[in-house]
């Protein structure tokens, strides 16, 4: 693809070497940090501990579900509503377990992880910059994210309706998000959105204006390592489609409190309007999520089969495509609002253009593998477990898309199968790709790889029992988001609670190997990967230097 | 070509420029949600998106009829704890295409206060709405019902006969239309 030329320890640099290590004191480096490094630390380790929380969540879900009936609800509502939790707070205390898995890992894990996290850490390495445009707002964009978690968090302790907490489901649909639920929960809830949408939208503004202004000579858009066009698509997503989501939202404040009647057909407004605007918002969002995912394999399949990425500007532009057509499918997920016939066959058709730019990258992928020098080391691992789950989830996104055949699966577990194939098995395996293929990068030390492929199989084992039975369930007609079901349900959720179980041990594993790596792992060169890693980080030593390019590496 | 890297007041410059159009089309993005509501509402009045019925005004030309018949159904609702009762002098009507028709609905305040309400409607199947032309009705204006008192509301109405051409309505016999009564409470204003 590129040849690069980084001198950044030429002679005329000398006089910048004996201060590009020079770290501050503890306090100031790590909560006043203006570091796109350290700032990237700080994300991934937000999305860790944010990650352990709605996992957590999604146990008790699963427990709850591994049997018929009410087993274990009515005991947890006691912890979040008294000792005399009744059986309607039981039930509201299962919505809040849904809304509060899907808010934070959407908004806590995948997004801080991918864009805050990787992000920060590679997109100004990988284009020669030596740090993000605005330094002090990438801070703010960390910092808002506190106060968000904590508003979320924290509305679980205070009423939001039936019971304590947020039961709106991640969507926060009206009317049950404005008059279903009374009580300051979802208001906490909405405000956490607004200062996450905050620090997204500024997090977005900054990797623009990186990425157009700071690159070093010779790093034209066209030369761009794919990981960095990834982001770029991102923020301008972000961007685009956050807004619209804060103008929502801020309605629903308005409805709820200040008795304006946007979404209330009693005073000539339209509920359906917010779901307009809130898949306008959504779709995006779950491109949002992925494509820094895609960006990842991209680099991590190409470094391992040592060949450059196959069709490079395809990729980039199938990056582009999925970004613009993801803007004008909103309503597939409103295929049963009651749109005429013409309205479905638009958004049929328009969804299911997408699978050509993402057919585009599959195919592309596995041309960068064919014929490659292949090692299959625990990011190649998970990385190839990437195309295949996401391949999966793709195919199923695809059924689908059809209007008609929607009418039927709407709001099942084919569905909850579908998302999570493409997001938890998609966007959780492209993360676990990337934290394994810079792992080595940012912390100097090497995983053990024993333990990193351990966790691949445990994990990839664990969750395809956990999601496939999904698809059985959803096509049976289970739906969505109820706490029971019937007996004819009982055995594939089973089946798919034991995948949970399987799934957490995978994640134990990832945690010994986490910590036994950074207190004993090997010391990691520069480049652990040999000739296939050929962008601007593996340049540099592992870990980077404090401060990196104080004269700008040259691409040729 | 590597050329000259730029100077850092250059850099700083161009980095502002960039942050002040991100911000505007962040800003834009904003106001176009915000703008989706009267957008929206035109939208669906001028296609009769989601069952809106057209309004026509009193002196409208009334179309010739045409022969065919559609039997039009009428529902009431009111939100629930609303004291009053409220339904359709008659369930059904047939009418013919294009002709003008009248229905009664009958409110009656069953409560020992005044109460005022305010009433929304849509018709289905909601590709009708744009056929639905309403000449004269209750929609959106405040009535208020004293303790027992009881109102007779006219709906005057017609089916535009251009629905006999939609192939969308192709298997339309029946059009139903929906009146649902909110309160309105005290010093609330309704949109």
């Amino acid at each position: 693809m590129t040849t690069i030329t980084a001198d950044h320890h030429g002679d005329h640099a000398h006089g910048h070497d004996h201060d590009a290590d020079h770290k501050p004191a503890f306090f100031q480096r790590w909560f006043m940090s203006t570091n796109h490094k350290d700032i990237g630390t700080l994300y991934l380790i937000f999305a860790i501990i944010a990650g352990i929380i709605g996992g957590a969540i999604s146990g008790l879900m699963r427990a709850e579900l591994a049997e018929p009936g009410i087993q274990y609800l009515q005991t947890w509502a006691r912890f979040s509503d008294g000792p005399s939790a009744t059986l309607d707070q039981a039930y509201h205390l299962w919505n809040v377990l849904i809304t509060a898995h899907g808010l934070i890992m959407v908004f806590f894990m995948v997004m801080p992880a991918m864009i805050g996290g990787f992000g920060n850490w590679f997109v100004p390495i990988m284009i020669g910059a030596p740090d993000m445009a605005f330094p002090r707002m990438n801070n703010i964009s960390f910092w808002l994210l506190i106060p968000a978690f904590a508003l979320l968090l924290g509305s679980t302790f205070v009423p939001g309706g039936t019971g304590n907490g947020a039961g709106t489901g991640w969507t926060v649909y009206a009317p049950l998000s404005t008059s279903g639920s009374a009580g300051p929960a979802v208001d906490m809830a909405i405000l956490s959105l607004h200062i996450a949408g905050a620090s997204s939208i500024l997090g977005a503004i900054n990797f623009i204006t990186t990425i157009l202004n700071m690159r070093a000579p010779g790093m034209t858009l066209h030369k761009m390592p794919l990981f960095v066009w990834s982001v770029l698509v991102t923020a301008f997503l972000l961007l685009l489609a956050l807004p619209v989501l804060a103008a929502a939202i801020t309605m629903l404040l308005t409805d709820r409190n200040f008795g304006t009647t946007f979404y209330d057909a009693a005073g000539g407004g339209d509920p359906e309007l917010y779901q307009h605007l809130f898949w306008f918002f959504g779709h995006p969002e779950v491109y949002i999520m992925i494509l820094p995912g895609f960006g990842i394999i991209s680099q991590i399949v190409s470094t391992f089969s040592r060949k450059p990425v196959f069709g490079y500007l395809g990729m980039a532009y199938a990056m582009v495509a999925i970004g613009v057509v993801g803007f004008v499918v909103w309503a597939h997920h409103m295929f049963t609002t009651g749109m005429s016939v013409n309205v479905k066959m638009y958004f049929t058709a328009a969804t299911m253009v997408i699978a050509v730019p993402t057919g585009i990258k599959i195919f592309s992928w596995i041309a960068t593998i064919w014929g490659g020098s292949i090692s299959f080391k625990t990011p190649m691992v998970w990385a190839l477990g990437f195309i295949f789950l996401f391949t999966v989830g793709g195919v199923t996104g695809v059924v689908l898309a059809n209007g008609g055949v929607d009418d039927v699966l709407h709001d099942t577990y084919y569905v909850v199968a579908h998302f999570h194939y493409v997001l938890s098995l998609g966007a959780v395996f492209g993360l676990f790709a990337g934290f394994y293929y810079w792992f080595p990068k940012m912390s100097g030390k090497m995983y053990n790889e024993f333990l990193g492929q351990l966790h691949f199989w445990v994990f990839f084992a664990g969750v395809n029992l956990l999601f496939f039975p999904m698809h059985f369930l959803g096509l049976s007609g289970m739906p969505r988001r109820y706490p029971d079901y019937p007996e004819a349900f009982a055995y594939w959720n089973g089946i798919a609670s034991h995948g949970y179980e399987i799934m957490a041990a995978g994640m134990l594993i990832f945690f010994v190997n986490l910590i036994w790596s950074l207190a004993a792992g090997k010391k990691a060169e520069g480049n652990p990967w040999g000739e296939g890693a050929t962008t601007l980080e593996w340049t540099l030593t592992s870990p980077p230097p404090f401060h990196q390019f104080e004269t700008l590496p040259v691409v040729d | 070509m590597a050329t000259l890297p730029p100077s850092p007041f250059d850099r700083a410059r161009r980095n502002r420029r960039t942050f002040i159009a991100m911000i505007g089309v962040g800003l834009a993005m904003l106001a176009l949600g915000f703008a989706s509501v009267p957008l929206y509402r035109i939208f669906c009045q001028q296609t009769g998106f989601n069952g809106t019925t057209q309004r026509a005004d009193a002196g409208v030309d009334v179309q010739q009829a045409t022969g065919h018949t559609l039997s039009i159904r009428f529902d009431s609702n009111v939100q629930p704890g609303m004291p009053w009762q409220f339904h359709p002098e008659r369930p059904t009507q047939t009418v013919t295409v294009g002709a003008k028709s009248m229905a009664i609905f009958v409110a009656r305040n069953m409560s020992d206060r005044p109460v005022t309400g305010t009433a929304s409607f849509n018709v289905t199947p909601t590709q009708a709405g744009a056929y639905f032309t309403k000449i004269e009705c209750f929609c959106f204006t405040q009535q208020t019902l004293q303790p027992g008192q009881e109102v007779r509301m006219p709906v005057l109405y017609y089916v535009d006969p251009k629905i006999l051409a939609d192939p969308d309505n192709k298997d339309t016999q029946e059009i139903t239309l929906s009146y649902t009564f909110y309160p309105v409470e005290q010093g609330q204003k309704a949109g």
